[in-house]
């Protein structure tokens, strides 16, 4: 200890003090601060990529599940449009189908009117004609029985004879 | 021409020269084996210390001579007035200084004030007795610190640079030491301080590791420079976890030193003067461990590399090599492992300051 105590010199310690206190000051300014700034900086710039990365991952996998559902529902889309076509094909034809019928239907019907009309003139002028030529017959049949008298007398007695008197 | 290259530096010359010791080593230990063990010992003892000038190695020429390698730096003291003088001037403690009118002599690395002849005077402990001046030298551990701070600063300051440029990824010499920055912000301040501090106290804690742990190193190299095992070092930087912690602190933080909640209040009387002392111990603890760390490991290390000069065989010398060597890599672990403890532990003790205690735990 008496060793330590002769051995310490006031002026080495003084001139240490002075010159690392100094040190310290001037690294400070000149080093310390600008490199631990930058080191700083560097890692936050690291992490802030790293998590912009992060975000850029889970914004394309939303991206992704988007895209998917789009696809989707414009699947769907397609799929109902086709079916609506259909129908709408269908219920055209049905339509058209129908109306044509009733059209059918309809012309039959006239048609069918018009032949009983025909018809029925035809059955009238046929029983005129049939009656003419039964009165025209009948006058030709009377004409030739009553050109003579026996004939005539025959008749009414046949006549009579049938007649019966009651 | 025979050059006897002991590779030691000044400060044992220094000592060597003085007269009364080198006469007294020359008369007590005729045996040259004990010498070369006691210039070892001197040796250890003196690169331990501080000096008054840069040198890397000295030697002795044939004649006797003895020459340095190396640079003188100013010697700043406080006696009566500034004296500010090249310790150069000092002859590595061979000749005394004159300033001003002053004479000054440095004995075991430190400066005495003495008459013109430099009598230094002894008390029975074999201690100068003499006066020493306040003394502000740029000493070889201030040259140290100093040129640290520069090379820290030119170094940091020029990877912030790259930093402020906006450059996303660490380049240079960026690649090596931001992970070591993050290190410390992630697992040491962030886990002891909390998310909240921290940022409070990165600039020192940073400093402080990188600061010990360069010092460390720089101590390992052959220039012969050992900072972290001079106390006033080790003192400044633990007083300053010691002050930053005082001042930062909370009033939930002086709550638990002086009136501890949850317990009896006789123990609360018995536990303040404990709890304060425990401030004052826990910075006290980082000194002393960087210190002893540091130092032990330099004893260690150079008295195996001692033991080459003192054995002179192939097989005595190749084993103190290999045993030194292993030492160094171990060393090298220590450097950064104490960095790392004063940092961990400073970053503990501001932790506690800044702590918001929730009083429903107690």
């Amino acid at each position: 200890m008496e060793k330590l105590i002769n051995d310490f010199s006031i002026g080495l310690f003084f001139w240490q003090l002075v010159l690392f206190i100094g040190l310290v000051l001037l690294l400070r300014k000149f080093a310390w601060k600008p490199i631990l700034d930058a080191v700083e900086k560097r890692e936050s710039g690291i992490e802030d990529a790293l998590k912009s990365a992060e975000k850029a991952k889970l914004e394309m996998q939303n991206l992704q599940a988007d895209n998917q559902k789009l696809l989707q529902e414009a699947r769907m889309e397609r799929e109902s449009l086709l079916k609506d076509a259909r129908d709408i094909k269908n219920k055209m034809i049905e339509d058209a189908k129908g109306e044509a019928q009733d059209q059918a239907n309809k012309i039959i019907e006239q048609a069918q009117a018009a032949i009983e009309s025909e018809k029925k003139a035809a059955i009238a002028e046929l029983k005129t004609q049939v009656a003419n030529l039964s009165i025209e017959i009948a006058e030709k049949v009377m004409r030739e029985e009553l050109s003579s008298s026996d004939k005539q007398l025959k008749l009414v007695e046949s006549m009579l004879g049938e007649t019966k008197f009651n | 021409m025979r050059r006897k290259i002991s590779l030691k530096p000044i400060t044992l010359l220094l000592f060597l020269s003085t007269s009364f010791f080198f006469g007294q080593e020359e008369a007590e230990h005729v045996e040259v084996k004990t010498d070369k063990k006691t210039e070892i010992k001197e040796y250890i003892q003196h690169h331990l210390q501080d000096s008054y000038d840069f040198s890397l190695f000295s030697y002795e020429t044939e004649s006797g001579e003895t020459k340095h390698i190396g640079f003188p730096l100013p010697v700043i003291l406080w006696d009566n007035g500034l004296k500010v003088f090249s310790s150069s001037k000092l002859h590595h403690g061979e000749s005394v200084a004159e300033v001003d009118g002053s004479f000054y002599k440095s004995y075991h690395s430190k400066i005495y004030k003495t008459d013109a002849s430099g009598t230094i005077n002894y008390d029975e402990e074999h201690h100068a007795t003499n006066e020493k001046p306040l003394d502000f030298s740029i000493t070889k551990n201030v040259f140290t610190i100093f040129a640290i701070g520069l090379l820290m600063f030119f170094m940091f300051s020029r990877m912030a640079g790259k930093y402020r440029k906006g450059n996303t990824v660490p380049n240079g010499a960026g690649r090596f030491l931001e992970p070591i920055i993050l290190y410390i912000r992630d697992d040491i301040a962030i886990p002891n301080i909390g998310k909240k501090h921290y940022k409070r106290y990165m600039s020192f804690l940073l400093t402080v590791f990188f600061f010990i742990w360069i010092i460390n190193l720089l101590g390992l190299t052959p220039l012969g420079v050992n900072v972290t095992n001079n106390i006033a070092v080790t003192l400044a930087l633990a007083l300053l976890t010691y002050l930053i912690t005082t001042f930062t602190a909370n009033k939930s933080y002086w709550g638990h030193i002086f009136w501890m909640p949850g317990v009896p209040w006789p123990m609360k009387i018995i536990l303040a003067p404990i709890e304060l002392l425990g401030t004052l111990i826990k910075p006290f603890s980082l000194l002393i461990r960087l210190y002893a760390n540091i130092t032990a490991g330099h004893i260690v290390l150079m008295s195996i590399i001692g033991l080459m000069f003192i054995f002179k065989n192939w097989l005595g010398s190749s084993l103190s090599f290999g045993l030194a060597f292993a030492l160094s890599l171990l060393e090298l672990l220590v450097a950064a492992l104490q960095a790392y403890i004063f940092t961990m532990l400073s970053a503990l003790y501001f932790g506690s300051a800044v702590e918001e205690h929730n009083h429903a735990d107690h």
